[in-house]
């Protein structure tokens, strides 16, 4: 268990070394930065002179252990953009969009274990081709859009809830709620959707297991059969779609934050990319990639607890 | 070399279900989605056939006097968008878009993740491994991510939006590829074939190539109703299509200035993108069950 423990972790730190080169890579390594900065009619001397500014003229190698080593110490340089340093922009909209995640995450799996766990044992019945279409024509709503139908439901049309904004959760815990409702279900909704479908197939399968006949054999119904004996096998396939879920609703949470004008570490990202402020890019997107690689850390050590026949292996 | 004859499949029950069509007959009929999604995906391509020879109008024309015009004014089928351009004309020439965007995607996912599929459900443990931690590390990319991070080195455009979501997609491709490669390598004729001293590079292209073909135009279903969600979003963002190449995302994004006022501005490009990544995902699924006889009536 424990060897099991420093090989994942060993994992986890050299993938998101390799990340970070790749992603360093990509925005400083090919083409001159400063010339993307300045854009194409800029002069060889203007490029010169803000390249020798952000450092550029150095080695590739001397550039990104600087990068690289000013992250562990939470220094991820200053916007050449906004004159500003990166680091506590980072910190501080990355909390806002945890809230976003995860409330979404949460409705998400209020929707999903239910309607999952309802289609399959319907499997068969008009019910459950029902339930199954409907996460299918969930799965193909894109987020903004569950947005803009929201908005003009709940915002417009009833005017229950605001379009946008956000209020910090300390200051106005009601407010708070108020504005987030529909950030949360824009992207729970869709994320649910797609969710239902694992959590339906997953159930599914351990429907099959000899187990479970067993169980059903001693007078237990299909439900209580599945909720005492087979939700944890179920669970296990699951757990990684809800690791591949969280990064989804990370990333996808740029559109919805833009919409719903919220001041996360989406809105950070797609502004940041209007403006080609490429530090500030790398800054964030090594973030939300390093996150990506610890949730599928931590989704690895979750197998682990849960399937003891791993904890041998 | 030339006297060894590939062994046919085996056709036992023991022969890898997951990687043949589905045996036809009363048991095994062609799932509903099949048809369903492949009628969907048909109705788009046909429609992305026709505007390359007939729009109404000219999807870019725009008609000052007729902004806003409601569906079947001035024979305009669905009306027009804020500039007054015909929403039926964008819409046949956004498909155009969105087809080329999947196919491109899909294209370069495939063309990469496949062969490095093949070659890590065939090589030794160790180098295996490294390709699927390799994997993994870009698997922590998805698809709008990457094209973020392209549009922010190379500006947003359907080009960078296309190799951005295509790259993203490639380690889903080597996942799937992977595992249908280990269960071919496990079979008797590939063993056989080994065994009759066929080099590597003959196996992967007789045996493991024609046996997971199905698995690529299932993942290659379902890579592209993600390539048009990404393309979508990005094209919302300002990032995808330019201002003179139709696209449902770029509708979306410029009738949210008229939404709720005229909401049927942004309602014709949703249906379509929402009728589009169903399509692609109900034909996945029908592919899968069809390839998968084990899977049959699950979706």
């Amino acid at each position: 268990m424990a060897w099991q423990l420093v090989r994942r972790l060993l994992i986890f730190l050299i993938s998101a070394v390799v990340a970070s080169m790749l992603i360093f890579l990509v925005l400083s390594g090919l083409g001159n930065p400063a010339r993307t900065q300045l854009g194409t009619g800029a002069t060889d001397e203007a490029v010169a002179e803000l390249s020798k500014e952000m450092g550029l003229d150095r080695p590739l190698v001397v550039q990104y252990w600087d990068w690289a080593t000013g992250l562990l110490h939470g220094d991820f340089g200053v916007s050449y953009v906004q004159h500003i340093p990166i680091g506590p922009q980072i910190s501080d909209r990355l909390l806002v969009t945890t809230w976003l995640v995860l409330g979404a995450m949460i409705i998400a799996l209020l929707i999903a274990v239910p309607l999952g766990m309802a289609s399959a044992l319907r499997h068969g019945k008009v019910s459950g081709y029902l339930l199954s279409g409907a996460s299918q024509i969930g799965v193909a709503v894109p987020a903004f859009l569950a947005a803009f139908i929201l908005v003009a439901i709940f915002s417009v049309s009833l005017g229950w809830l605001p379009a946008n904004g956000y209020t910090v959760p300390a200051a106005d815990p009601g407010l708070f709620l108020k504005q987030m409702i529909l950030p949360w279900l824009s992207l729970g909704l869709v994320q649910g959707a797609v969710l239902t479908r694992y959590v339906r197939s997953s159930v599914l399968d351990e429907m099959g297991q000899d187990y479970l006949r067993t169980a059903r054999s001693k007078g237990l119904t299909p439900g209580s059969a599945l909720v005492r004996h087979g939700l944890r096998n179920a669970a296990i396939p699951v757990l990684t779609v809800i690791g591949v879920q969280l990064v989804t609703i990370l990333v996808g949470a740029v559109v919805v934050e833009r919409i719903f004008v919220i001041p996360g570490i989406g809105s950070y990202l797609a502004d940041s990319v209007d403006r080609q402020d490429l530090l500030a890019v790398q800054g964030i997107v090594v973030t939300l990639v390093v996150i990506a690689l610890f949730i599928s850390f931590l989704v690895d050590l979750a197998y682990t607890l849960i399937d003891p026949r791993l904890r041998r292996r | 070399m030339t006297a060894v004859q590939p062994v046919p499949p085996p056709t036992e029950p023991a022969a890898p279900a997951v990687l043949g069509p589905a045996p036809t007959g009363s048991r095994h009929r062609v799932s509903p989605l099949l048809y369903i999604g492949g009628a969907i995906v048909g109705l788009i391509v046909l429609v992305a056939l026709v505007s390359f020879f007939w729009t109404p109008f000219d999807p870019l024309y725009t008609d000052v006097v007729n902004r806003h015009a409601p569906p079947g004014t001035a024979g305009h089928l669905l009306g027009t968008d804020m500039r007054g351009r015909d929403i039926a004309s964008l819409l046949m020439e956004g498909a155009r878009t969105t087809l080329y965007v999947g196919i491109v995607s899909v294209g370069i996912a495939a063309l990469i993740g496949t062969p490095i599929g093949i070659i890590a459900g065939m090589t030794r443990p160790g180098a295996s491994e490294f390709i699927m931690r390799a994997t993994d590390i870009l698997l922590a990319f998805p698809a709008l991510l990457m094209a973020l991070l392209f549009a922010a080195k190379w500006g947003g455009s359907v080009t960078t939006a296309m190799i951005a979501i295509g790259i993203a997609t490639v380690p889903a491709f080597i996942r799937v590829i992977r595992s249908g490669t280990l269960q071919v390598m496990s079979a008797d004729y590939v063993l056989a074939a080994r065994v009759a001293g066929r080099r590597g590079t003959a196996i992967a292209a007789h045996h493991v190539l024609p046996n997971v073909l199905g698995l690529v135009i299932v993942q290659a279903s379902v890579g592209y109703a993600i390539a048009i969600l990404a393309e979508a979003a990005l094209s919302y963002l300002g990032l995808g299509a330019g201002p003179t190449t139709p696209s449902w995302g770029r509708m979306l994004y410029e009738g949210q200035s008229g939404w709720p006022t005229y909401p049927l501005v942004s309602l014709w490009p949703a249906l379509a993108i929402i009728l589009a990544v169903l399509g692609f995902n109900l034909l996945g699924d029908g592919l899968r069950d069809r390839f998968d006889p084990r899977l049959a009536g699950r979706s």
